[in-house]
């Protein structure tokens, strides 16, 4: 319990581990430490800059999603316009050629009727001689009558 | 101890001598073989018992974190690395939090303060009579020594050499780098011209010996206390596990007890030593105005 020269031994040990730990312990360990540091700092600043890149990346997505959003629309809206200008020029064709049609079949009735007028017009001197001969039972000379018949029927 | 009676008294002496070499009255060399020749040796005189304990973990702990060094890299940490540089980075969060100045030697200084102390602490929770009953094997059977005079004190820090050793060796780098800092006036003029005005100088002068002193004396003796009584409380324990069937028994239990809430104890006492160090140190580098 004295006081004895092992103050000096344990003095001379302790400066020695000082001495050996400020040398071959501390800065080994601590330069590791910094250089994880430093790493995963990195790594940090890296998936931070991922993260960023990949925000743009979804902006520019997202923009051109947006485009093509807007182009298909422009055209689907082309060509909603485009089919009722087909739809409009189509109903006035149709139109015009019904028009066209019965104007034709106008003319062509017309021109029944006027066929059968004629026609009607032809037989009925044939039948005012046939009745006429029935009721005077006689033939009549149809050059000599056919005038007046001729007449009758321009009459009709 | 178990072939023999022992007296109490004698059992409690035999643990706390330690094993002394130097030289006798008569002048022969030699192990002192009782607490009286010790003392009479004098200062010329070496406890090995502490040294050699002192150095082995000493040893022990260097060849441990060298090999940590070593191994270090930035990448992931192995087991053993990993356990190092959480020492390592505990003793650096205290350096930067109570160490203002810049000086590579603090942490390393911190870092051997805190293991070795720690280390040396922990010694008192081996078995009180484990180790010294080894010597005593060793001493018999290798070096043929009386068995009763083979004294082995196992635990360096309840050896008042040991912690006043070191608590010198932050003493003289208190004064050392308290110098060199603010130069030799400085440093003599914060022992003289503070905290009273200048004319009061030899009030100052004693108040801040005082204050001083007592940095070294304080540091090196709460240790020793600390683990002295540490250690007292378990020789007084093991005393009681031989008194008898009921005695017996509790004695165990409380040894348990106390290693227990002794192992808060002496990394305490590891953690007081370093901070107490990184602070003196710290006002050794502020300059005062």
């Amino acid at each position: 319990m004295n006081i004895n020269a092992t103050i000096i031994g344990q003095a001379i040990a302790f400066v020695i581990f000082i001495a050996f730990c400020m040398k071959y312990v501390w800065p080994p360990i601590m330069q590791a430490l910094e250089e994880r540091k430093k790493k995963i700092a990195d790594s940090f600043e890296a998936a931070n800059q991922a993260a960023r890149e990949l925000e743009l990346a979804e902006e520019k997505a997202a923009q051109t999603l947006r485009e093509s959003k807007e182009h298909a629309a422009e055209i689907i809206e082309q060509a909603n316009k485009r089919a009722n200008q087909l739809i409009d020029e189509s109903k006035e064709q149709a139109i015009a050629d019904g028009k066209r049609l019965r104007e034709a079949a106008q003319a062509e009735i017309e021109q029944d009727v006027v066929r059968a007028k004629e026609a009607l017009r032809a037989q009925v001197s044939a039948l005012a001689f046939a009745g006429a001969e029935k009721i005077l039972g006689t033939t009549i000379d149809e050059k000599a009558h056919s005038e007046i018949v001729e007449q009758l029927a321009k009459e009709l | 101890m178990a072939s023999e009676t022992v007296s109490s008294s004698g059992y409690i002496k035999h643990h706390l001598q330690n094993l002394t070499f130097g030289q006798h009255t008569d002048g022969s060399w030699g192990f002192a073989h009782s607490a009286q020749e010790a003392a009479n040796m004098g200062f010329w005189s070496i406890n090995v018992d502490t040294i050699g304990m002192s150095v082995l973990l000493g040893v022990l702990m260097m060849w441990f974190f060298r090999r940590a060094a070593k191994k270090a890299t930035s990448g992931v940490p192995s087991g053993l690395v990993n356990f190092a540089e959480w020492i390592v980075e505990f003793v650096d969060d205290n350096v930067r939090s109570s160490f203002s100045g810049r000086n590579p030697l603090v942490a390393p200084l911190a870092l051997t303060i805190f293991v070795w102390v720690f280390l040396m602490n922990l010694i008192d929770d081996v078995m009180v009579d484990l180790i010294p009953q080894i010597a005593v094997f060793v001493g018999e059977n290798v070096f043929g020594a009386d068995p009763h005079h083979v004294f082995f004190k196992a635990v360096p820090t309840t050896d008042p050499n040991a912690t006043s050793a070191m608590a010198l060796v932050v003493f003289a780098l208190m004064v050392f780098y308290g110098i060199k800092v603010k130069g030799l006036g400085g440093f003599l003029g914060e022992l003289a011209f503070q905290p009273f005005p200048k004319w009061l100088f030899p009030i100052n002068l004693v108040l801040e010996l005082v204050s001083l002193i007592s940095k070294p004396v304080s540091l090196s003796l709460r240790l020793f206390g600390n683990i002295y009584a540490g250690e007292m409380i378990f020789i007084l324990l093991a005393i009681m596990f031989g008194a008898g069937w009921i005695l017996g028994p509790l004695s165990g239990l409380l040894q348990i007890g106390w290693a227990i809430f002794h192992i808060l104890i002496i990394a305490l006492q590891a953690y007081v030593f370093m901070m107490l160090t990184i602070v003196y140190l710290d006002m050794a580098h502020q300059k005062h105005h």
